[in-house]
């Protein structure tokens, strides 16, 4: 019984308020709680956090024209660039100094700016890479006049467009790989412009991405149901035998497995011999399997079937026969009761392997780089190949965007079904 | 024997940049040289010509072969930005090279004092081929090999030999699949050399939006029967297979198969493209010093033709020409095979650095939204 | 009671085997004829072979062999969903992702009545089982009892003449367990429907059926009404499985013309029982006697039968003093000692005398 006279605080025994007191208790339990999931903490901190962080600084990170020509930076903020006139003697006297400095044997820096620029307009390179051997041998001004006059690259310090480039890029951060990530770039008048269409592609790899991942889902789903309902309703024996079938592309190294479908779906293959020698397919008509959208749908259908079978198994196996079971006696044909009761029933199953299978397939890269072709290849193997050339940048940008929508992806799961309803088997 | 990277390393070198703190030293009396290069016959050539005779004199040495050239850059790069460096000497290709050279990843060169002179005196500078030395204006190379991107076709399949590149984009002379580099470079100079553009008009052409909608232009007509490799070995192993019926790929690769695997092809030597594979060493490394001195060694005249014994590639010093002899094993006369031979060289293209090193970004992008499509 | 006397069975199992696996039967060879309106109770241990019978009078399980009727007709091949039979199950299998009425609803709306008779039947339903206000609400949010509640009006809902219930008390608590019994119980006599209950819990059989068939070992040892399976069981299993029993094991000396037949215990003794499944002179039998019927220190000639027993404990139950003896060869002979003056100084290990009437002793097969 609550005493309605009991005084404000209460104290333990000796006197201290039983607040503290069992704050102090809990903030032991806490503490003992807290070491022992250090060590998991840092791992994630250190192998996960931190990657992802730095990659997404990386995507707006734009240091080289920052620090290596910092003077210059300073100077061109003085100069108009919508007037279209060149900056003064000036500017050109602090680029051509801080290009000496920036040339030092040993310290020769200022190559990455040229690369860094050329990003953003072909040409850069050279001009910086013969520019600095030029500004070296010169020791008076006046540099604007004698950098003009560079031959053949000089033309370029004589260009607007070069100097307003300079001076967007100084900034410490910069849009530059997102919109090229996109798509777009500004253009020389400072102007946000979608690229020309041929060297458009990040759009419509994300497009292809997005729609090729559904599809492959969808297949997922397709094939996966029955076989996790037959894992889930089988004799153990055989559920058994099945369920190593279902893990055995887990166990299976990938080289192992692309040389499968190589085996089985390219030209010479088994699929296309035994079209041709049933009469389905002359030899000259052969279907191209592989190398191409087929093969990437075929293999990451293969690939990602037991992350959809996983969870919607460890789901079916929840539901008791005795639902079908029930249905059937209240007068249900088979498959009313499977579409009525069985299938909302495994809707969270469907849920959790749809995320997952959805996620891990936006992200592939490895299968539809041995199998996709050029018609089959993902957003990831671009932003493979951007992390090869060197464009971290772009590649950071393309990665964040992809994690953007990954997130959003959760956030939708989580919204619909609830992640705490997540079972993945 | 070019670039293709294992893509999923560099991610993964990211994601350890951070942890990995200081380095380890080998802390035995030998001293161990990582020396990173392309693996297979490439890595053995350089064993039987550098490696073994230098550590036989050397007592103290002991080299290491590392075969991840293949993604190096991008490897190195991680391991420079982790300030983690393992490796001590890197095999690359020139651009690679020049790349790695802006960026700062590898260590400068000083020809006439880090390298030795030729027999006569002829200082190093001088000895190798003109130009060699600095591609486009970085001085962190030095070459070992001329190599050249040149076709090989199967003499069984095709009804008439090829005798031009322009065969490649013949599909009525040529029927069939072909095989091409999953990149630009090569295939657009290829591509308009075969428009009707003149080999001295090649990069001002380049230079022009037109000129490049041109060389897609004829890309384009081929584009259904062409098979993409990104591994030198692809091609030969098309071939081999029956897959493709003609291929691009580098020359020593299609020795490989035509002299000692005894498969049915054949060289088309015309507008062979050459390259230069080479050596960096990298910034930061923990043994630059005996580097430095194994390289010496291992770039002078004679170790250079030596390589030459083992595989069918070109010494890239004046003074080691003449000293090209027989293949080790199969006893042939390498000089015939050497794509620098006269008889090979009569049209040829030297990889532009300066060009590609400008246009390699636009045009990798366009040539990517070309092949998605 | 409804009688199994007159007119067609609803349902017969005639001579239906089954087994899973080609090797071992789990249900012999099954015959029973269940009357219309009548309560019927298989009860049996595990593995007995009940539950599988049930199944196949559901239809989700084929019967190996023979053959079962519905009405007369035979339904081996008519798949479950045309049977009409209502069926209640163990965790009573209400659908999680329905409310109380949806699942109410689900047997009307695969049969295409209108929404409005569904509503009015499913209201009706509710009613029944006394829970008109829980349509609304999901399964999951109801109690174990009521769960059970919907699960059987759901099982009624469609107007089925025959009713199945798979164990459908036994996840409940013993005090919910016995006032949902006499619920079923009334549901059954009010609505007259054809009830087949499956359970392991005799006293639940006892309780609620017509007649109860015990099944061990795939057979139906014994189908009776609750009072003749208690007081006159034909088996030793059918006697230690109903109630409780104890058995005292002897070899037969005579059999007497009225049935009666003299058995000598193990200690030699002589007592009279009352034969009812038992061999030639000679052969072994088992005795049972219910503990009730046997009386603590009779008075000599007062009945037929005396022998001599050791107390072997004492448990004080308020009512009654439960008292374990040994006597001949068994240490768990119970005699229930009304708590009545004079019987306070019995103490364990002391000797005392147990009799019993020739008629309360049957002598069965030997164990």
């Amino acid at each position: 019984m609550e005493n309605t006279t009991a005084p404000a605080t209460l104290v333990t025994a000796d006197g201290t308020p039983l607040k503290a007191s069992l704050q102090r208790a809990l903030r032991q339990r806490r503490r003992q709680a807290f070491m022992l999931v250090l060590p998991l903490l840092v791992f994630i901190f250190v192998l996960f956090i931190m990657p992802i962080a730095t990659m997404l600084t990386r995507s707006v990170d734009n240091p080289e024209v920052n620090s290596i020509l910092p003077r210059t930076v300073i100077a061109l903020q003085s100069w108009d660039e919508t007037t279209g006139e060149l900056p003064s003697e000036e500017v050109f006297k602090t680029i051509a100094a801080e290009f000496v400095a920036g040339s030092q044997p040993g310290k020769k820096v200022i190559n990455k700016v040229g690369k860094r620029l050329n990003y953003e307009l072909p040409g850069m390179s050279s001009l910086f890479r013969t520019s600095t051997r030029k500004i070296r041998r010169m020791k008076t001004g006046p540099y604007r006049e004698k950098m003009i006059n560079i031959k053949i690259v000089g033309k370029r310090w004589a260009d607007v467009a070069t100097w307003r480039l300079l001076k967007r890029e100084g900034d410490p951060v910069t849009a530059s790989y997102f919109l090229s990530a996109m798509d777009m770039r500004v253009d020389s008048k400072g102007e946000i412009k979608s690229k020309p269409v041929d060297n458009q592609i990040y759009k419509f790899l994300f497009v292809r991405t997005f729609l090729m991942s559904i599809g492959i889902t969808f297949m997922t789903i397709l094939l996966g149901y029955p076989i996790a309902y037959l894992l889930a309703t089988l004799p153990m024996r055989h559920a058994a035998l099945l369920m190593i079938l279902v893990l055995l592309p887990f166990w299976t190294s990938l080289l192992v497995r692309t040389s499968a479908w190589m085996v089985l779906l390219g030209n010479e293959g088994v699929i296309n011999d035994l079209l041709v020698w049933a009469g389905f397919l002359g030899d000259k008509s052969r279907l191209a399997l592989i190398n191409n959208r087929t093969g990437t749908f075929v293999a990451m259908t293969h690939i990602l079937l037991p992350f959809m079978i996983l969870p919607l198994y460890s789901v079916m196996k929840t539901i008791p026969p005795s639902y079908m079971r029930a249905a059937r006696s209240m007068g249900a044909t088979q498959l009313r009761a499977h579409i009525k009761v069985y299938f909302p029933l495994t809707l969270t199953g469907i849920g959790a392997g749809t995320l997952l299978v959805f996620i891990l397939a936006i992200g592939y890269y490895i299968t539809p780089e041995l199998v996709g072709g050029q018609s089959g290849v993902f957003i990831s193997n671009q932003i493979a190949g951007k992390f090869d050339s060197g464009n971290w940048g772009l590649a950071s940008a393309l990665g964040a965007i992809l994690f953007v929508f990954v997130l959003l992806l959760y956030a939708v799961y989580d919204k619909i079904i609830g992640i705490d309803k997540m079972k993945l088997g | 024997m070019k670039k293709l990277f294992t893509k999923g390393t560099a991610l993964a070198a990211l994601a350890v940049a951070g942890t990995l703190g200081a380095g380890v030293t080998a802390a035995s009396a030998e001293t161990t040289l990582t020396v990173v290069s392309w693996g297979g016959a490439y890595t053995a050539s350089q064993q039987g010509a550098y490696h073994a005779p230098y550590m036989a004199a050397n007592k103290g040495i002991k080299i290491v072969n590392d075969d991840s050239a293949s993604g190096a850059l991008a490897k190195l790069r991680a391991q420079v930005e982790a300030k983690n460096v393992t490796w001590d000497l890197v095999d690359m290709v020139a651009s690679d090279a020049i790349t790695a050279c802006d960026d700062g990843l590898v260590e400068q060169i000083n020809p006439d004092k880090d390298l030795a002179a030729a027999p006569d005196g002829t200082p190093a500078s001088k000895d190798f081929f003109a130009g060699t030395l600095n591609p486009g204006g970085s001085n962190c190379f030095i070459p070992q090999i001329v190599y050249s991107t040149t076709f090989g076709y199967r003499t069984d399949k095709v009804k008439v030999a090829p005798t031009s590149v322009c065969d490649v984009f013949d599909l009525k002379k040529i029927p069939g699949k072909r095989a091409l580099e999953k990149k630009p470079i090569n295939n657009i100079e290829w591509a308009l050399l075969c428009s009707g553009v003149p080999k001295d008009k090649l990069y001002e052409v380049m230079s022009t939006k037109e000129g490049i909608d041109k060389a897609f232009a004829k890309l384009d007509t081929i584009k259904s029967e062409v098979v993409w490799w990104t591994k030198g070995a692809q091609t030969p192993q098309l071939l081999s297979d029956g897959e493709v019926v003609i291929g691009s790929t580098y020359n020593g690769r299609l020795f490989a198969a035509i002299e000692e695997k005894k498969q049915p092809i054949a060289m088309l030597w015309d507008y062979q493209v050459f390259d230069l594979d080479g050596w960096v060493v990298p910034k930061g490394g923990k043994n630059t010093a005996e580097v430095m001195k194994y390289l010496k060694f291992a770039t002078d005249t004679q170790r250079l033709a030596d390589q030459a014994k083992f595989i069918s590639y070109g010494p890239a010093r004046y003074s080691s020409g003449p000293l090209v002899g027989k293949h080790g094993k199969l006893g042939i006369d390498m000089k015939p095979h050497m794509p620098t031979n006269a008889k090979n060289a009569k049209t040829q293209l030297l990889f532009n650095y300066e060009w590609w090193a400008d246009n390699r970004a636009s045009l990798d992008e366009r040539f990517n939204a070309w092949l998605a499509k | 009671m409804v009688g199994s006397s007159s007119g067609e069975p609803m349902v017969r199992f005639k001579g239906v085997q089954k087994s899973y696996d080609g090797e071992i039967l789990v249900v012999k060879d099954l015959n029973l004829d269940i009357a219309p309106g009548e309560f019927v109770t298989m009860l049996g241990p595990s593995g007995s072979g009940k539950t599988t019978c049930l199944m196949m009078l559901a239809g989700f399980e084929p019967a190996t062999h023979g053959e079962i009727y519905l009405n007369g007709e035979p339904i081996n091949n008519v798949p479950p969903h045309k049977r009409g039979i209502g069926m209640v199950f163990q965790n009573y299998a209400l659908f999680p992702h329905m409310t109380v009425a949806e699942n109410l609803a689900f047997p009307l709306e695969v049969r295409g009545m209108n929404k409005a008779d569904q509503q009015a039947k499913v209201k009706r339903a509710l009613e029944m089982v006394e829970l008109p206000e829980m349509g609304g609400r999901r399964p999951a949010q109801l109690s174990g009892g009521q769960q059970q509640r919907v699960a059987v009006a759901r099982a009624l809902v469609f107007d089925p003449q025959l009713i199945l219930m798979d164990e459908p008390l036994g996840a409940l608590d013993k005090q919910l367990r016995e006032q949902m019994q006499y619920e079923i119980k009334h549901i059954h006599e009010s609505l007259g429907v054809t009830v087949v209950y499956v359970t392991h819990d005799q006293a639940e059989a006892l309780t609620m059926s017509d007649r109860i068939a015990v099944f061990d070992d795939g057979i139906i040892q014994q189908i009776s009404s609750p009072d003749v399976l208690y007081e006159k069981p034909d088996t030793s299993f059918v006697a230690q499985f109903i109630g409780e029993n104890n058995k005292l094991g002897g070899t037969i000396e005579k059999v007497q013309k009225d049935g009666t037949c003299v058995v000598k215990l193990s200690t030699g003794d002589m007592v009279k029982a009352k034969g009812v499944n038992i061999g030639e002179v000679g052969s072994r039998t088992t005795m049972s006697l219910r503990p009730e019927r046997v009386t603590i220190n009779p008075k000599a000639k007062s009945v037929p039968n005396i022998v001599e027993g050791t107390i072997a404990e004492l448990i004080y139950l308020g009512d009654h003093i439960r008292t374990r003896m040994t006597v001949a060869d068994s240490d768990e002979f119970i005699v229930k000692i009304p708590n009545a003056y004079g019987h306070a100084a019995l103490k364990e290990g002391s000797k005392v005398k147990v009799g019993w009437e020739t008629e309360d002793c049957r002598a069965l097969d030997p164990l």
